[in-house]
C-alpha cells in the first residue's frame, strides 16, 4: 500500500493537511513522555530540569510573538519579571496558595501585554526593538529602586509557598517542584499547540507571512496582534511565577536585559516557529551555561557570542531545523537504500 | 540660574560626545536599514587603544586621538567585509542576533584583556581644571569637547552637503535603487562611510574616557543612549543626529542632577515617548528599514 493509503477518498487535500497539523506526532509523544521519565531518569537535576521547562516555557511565549507573529522584540522578560515579582509579593503578603498566586501573577502580566501592546505594535521593526528594551529597562529600574517593596539588587527575600491544592508541600530536592511545573507546562503548551493550529493560528501566520495579503484576506491585523501579544505576554509571567514558587527567591535578574537578550538566543539556537525550538534550546543553553561557566564566566560570553554569530551566519533554523534536515537526509537515504 | 547654566554646558559636553558616537550609527541605519547594536563595540575599542597608546606605547594624549580614528576606521572595514555585509538584506532579527553576539565577544575579550575594572586616562596640563566665563566655572576639558564636535559637525555637513561624495552619500541614503541605477556604487559609498562613522565613534569613545567611563560592559551600558540618539534624530541625517544627541545629553544630565532619585527613568520615559510621538524621528526624512 502507498503512503497515502490512510488518507481517506473522500477528505480533499488541504483539509487532509490542516488535520496533520493538528496531529501529536510519535517524536512529541516521545518528548513528552521523556519529560515525565526524567522524574525517575535524573532524580538529583529535578530542580535544573525545572529550569529547563520553566526557560522552555518562557521561550514558547516569544515563539508566539516572534516566530509566528513576527514581532521583534528586546525586552521579553518585562513580562518573565512582572510574574515572578507578583508571585514573589503575593507570597511575602500572605497569599501563598501556589495556583492562586500563578493565576493572579499570569494575569498582571498579561495586562500589562495588552497595555504595552499598543505602544509596541505602532512603529516598524527598529521601533518595536527599542521601545520594548525600554519598557523592559524602566521595569528594572522600578524593582532596582523601589527597594522597599522589591528589596533591590539584593533580590525579594520570604518567599514562601504553601501546599499545592491544599495538601502537597514543596519538597527541598524539587520533586513535586517539577511536576508541578511539567503540568502547568504542559497544560499551556496543549493550549497553544491547539491554538496555533486552528484558523486562528493560521491567520497569526499569514501576518507574518504577507501583512497586505492578510490585509485583504480579511484578517483583523491589530486586532490579532494585540491579543497574541496579551497571550505571550502571560505565559511569560506563568513562566516568571513558576520560577518564583519553584526556588522560593526573587533576584533583579528576572528583569535583565541579559535575560531578554538570551531568551532570543535559546529560542535561535532551537528553532522558531516550531513549538518546541524552544524547549530544546532552552535545555542546550542551560546545560552549556551549566557547564561553561563554572570554568569562567567570561569565558561562557565570548562563546555564546561566537555562538551567535556563527547560527545567525551559518545554521538558520537552529535545532529544530537541523534535526528536520536530518530527517529528510535519513528518509532520503532510506529510500535510495531500500526502493520499494 | 548661573548653576544651571554650568549644568547645561555639561549637559552640552555629554551630548556632544553621544553625538559623535552615534553619528555613525545613524549612517548605519539610514544607508543600509542594518540594526548595527555593536556600534558600541567601536567606541570602546577607541577608548581602550587610546589608553594603550598612552600607557604603553608613550604618545600624547593629541598625538593619539588621530591614530585612534584611523586605526578603528580600519578595523570597521574588516569586521563589515566579514559579518555585516552577508546580512544586509536579512531580516531585522538576524542582524539584531549577530550584532549582541559581537557585543559579546567584545565584553569579554575586554574583560580577558585590560580586566573588568574602569580605565584610567591622564589628560594633558592644558585640558585640566577650569576657566572663568562671565562667573561660571568651566571645565577646559568639556570645552574642549564641545569645540571638536563643532568643528566635526561643520566638516560632516560640509563634506555631506557640498562635496560629491556627499551627493553620493545623500543620494544613497533617499533611494537606494535609483542612486544604483544612476550608477553610483552604493556598497563601497557604504563602506567608506561605515568606516568615518565608526572612526568617529572610536575618536567619540576615547574622548568619552574620562567623561562616560570605560569598562568592558561600555557597549551594554550604552546601547540604549546610542540607539535613542539615532532613532530620535531619525536615521541617516547629521542634524537631526546633532539635534537629538544635544538634547539627550542635556536632559540626561540635567534629569540626574536636579532628580537624582529618578535615576534611568528620565532617559526611558523620554525614550518610549519620544518614539511613539515621532516614529520616524524628529527630523526624519524617511522610516527605517
Amino acid at each position: 500500500m502507498s503512503a497515502n493509503a490512510d488518507q481517506r477518498p473522500d477528505v480533499p487535500p488541504y483539509i487532509a493537511v490542516l488535520q496533520a497539523r493538528e496531529r501529536w506526532t510519535p517524536a512529541e509523544i516521545a518528548f513528552w513522555g521523556f519529560c515525565c521519565a526524567a522524574y525517575f531518569l535524573f532524580p538529583k537535576s529535578l530542580m535544573f530540569a525545572s529550569q529547563v521547562l520553566i526557560t522552555g516555557l518562557f521561550a514558547l511565549s516569544l515563539d508566539l510573538i516572534l516566530g509566528y507573529a513576527g514581532i521583534v522584540t528586546l525586552g521579553h522578560a518585562a513580562f518573565f519579571g512582572l510574574g515572578a515579582y507578583t508571585a514573589g509579593l503575593l507570597s511575602t503578603h500572605g497569599l501563598q496558595e501556589p495556583l492562586t498566586g500563578l493565576a493572579i501573577a499570569s494575569m498582571v502580566a498579561a495586562l500589562a501585554g495588552y497595555v504595552t501592546s499598543f505602544l509596541v505594535l505602532r512603529g516598524g521593526d527598529l521601533a518595536r526593538l527599542m521601545i520594548t528594551l525600554g519598557i523592559a529597562l524602566l521595569l528594572h529600574e522600578i524593582a532596582n529602586r523601589a527597594t522597599d517593596i522589591t528589596g533591590g539588587v539584593d533580590g525579594l527575600q520570604g518567599v514562601e509557598v504553601g501546599a499545592l491544592l491544599g495538601m502537597y508541600r514543596f519538597d527541598l530536592q524539587g520533586r513535586l517542584g517539577y511536576l508541578y511545573v511539567l503540568a502547568v507546562t504542559f497544560g499551556l503548551f496543549f493550549l497553544v499547540r491547539a491554538l496555533m493550529a486552528s484558523p486562528y493560528g493560521l491567520s497569526v501566520r499569514a501576518i507574518r507571512e504577507n501583512p497586505r495579503r492578510a490585509t485583504v484576506l480579511g484578517v483583523p491585523i491589530r486586532a490579532r496582534l494585540t491579543n497574541i501579544y496579551t497571550f505571550a505576554a502571560l505565559i511569560a509571567g506563568v513562566a516568571g511565577a513558576l520560577l518564583t514558587q519553584t526556588t522560593q527567591f526573587v533576584g533583579i535578574d528576572v528583569l535583565d536585559f541579559q535575560r531578554s537578550a538570551y531568551l532570543l538566543i535559546i529560542l535561535i539556537i532551537g528553532g522558531t516557529g516550531t513549538l518546541y525550538g524552544g524547549f530544546l534550546g532552552a535545555a542546550a543553553f542551560l546545560f552549556a551555561q551549566d557547564r561553561l561557566s563554572n570554568l569562567n564566566a567570561q569565558y561562557w560570553l565570548f562563546w555564546l557570542g561566537i555562538c551567535l554569530v556563527i547560527v545567525t551566519r551559518y545554521l538558520r533554523g537552529g535545532i529544530m531545523g537541523g534535526l528536520a534536515g536530518a530527517r529528510r537526509r535519513l528518509s532520503a537515504w532510506w529510500a535510495r537504500r531500500f526502493p520499494r | 540660574m548661573l548653576s544651571f547654566l554650568g549644568i547645561l554646558f555639561d549637559g552640552l559636553a555629554y551630548g556632544t560626545l553621544l553625538f559623535l558616537i552615534s553619528v555613525g550609527l545613524s549612517v548605519t541605519l539610514g544607508l543600509m536599514g542594518f540594526i548595527n547594536l555593536a556600534h558600541g563595540v567601536f567606541a570602546m575599542a577607541g577608548g581602550y587603544l587610546l589608553v594603550f597608546l598612552m600607557a604603553h606605547i608613550g604618545l600624547g594624549f593629541f598625538e593619539s586621538l588621530p591614530l585612534v580614528f584611523l586605526v578603528i576606521a580600519m578595523a570597521s572595514v574588516v569586521l563589515e567585509r566579514l559579518l555585516y555585509r552577508p546580512l544586509y538584506r536579512s531580516t531585522a532579527l538576524d542582524q539584531v542576533l549577530l550584532t549582541i553576539g559581537v557585543v559579546f565577544i567584545a565584553v569579554a575579550g575586554a574583560n580577558w584583556i585590560w580586566g573588568p575594572g574602569q580605565q584610567p586616562v591622564a589628560l594633558p596640563e592644558i585640558l585640566d581644571g577650569q576657566v572663568s566665563l562671565g562667573g561660571i566655572g568651566l571645565s577646559r576639558y568639556h570645552l574642549f569637547l564641545i569645540a571638536i564636535g563643532a568643528t566635526l559637525t561643520l566638516l560632516l555637513v560640509f563634506g555631506l552637503e557640498r562635496t560629491h561624495f556627499g551627493a553620493r552619500i545623500r543620494a544613497s541614503v533617499d533611494r537606494q535603487r535609483t542612486a544604483e541605477a544612476m550608477g553610483i556604487d552604493v556598497v563601497r559609498v557604504f563602506q567608506l562611510t561605515f568606516a568615518i562613522g565608526s572612526g568617529l565613534a572610536g575618536l567619540g569613545g576615547a574622548l568619552g574616557v574620562t567623561v562616560l567611563g570605560l569598562d568592558p560592559y561600555f557597549p551594554l551600558k550604552f546601547l540604549v543612549y546610542f540607539l535613542l540618539v539615532v532613532v530620535v534624530g531619525g536615521p541617516g541625517t547629521v542634524t537631526g543626529t546633532l539635534l537629538a544627541g544635544l538634547l539627550l545629553g542635556v536632559a540626561d544630565v540635567v534629569g540626574k542632577y536636579y532628580v537624582p532619585d529618578l535615576g534611568g527613568f528620565v532617559i526611558y520615559v523620554a525614550m518610549i515617548v519620544l518614539l511613539v510621538a515621532f516614529p520616524h524621528g524628529l527630523l526624519g526624512r524617511r522610516a527605517s528599514t
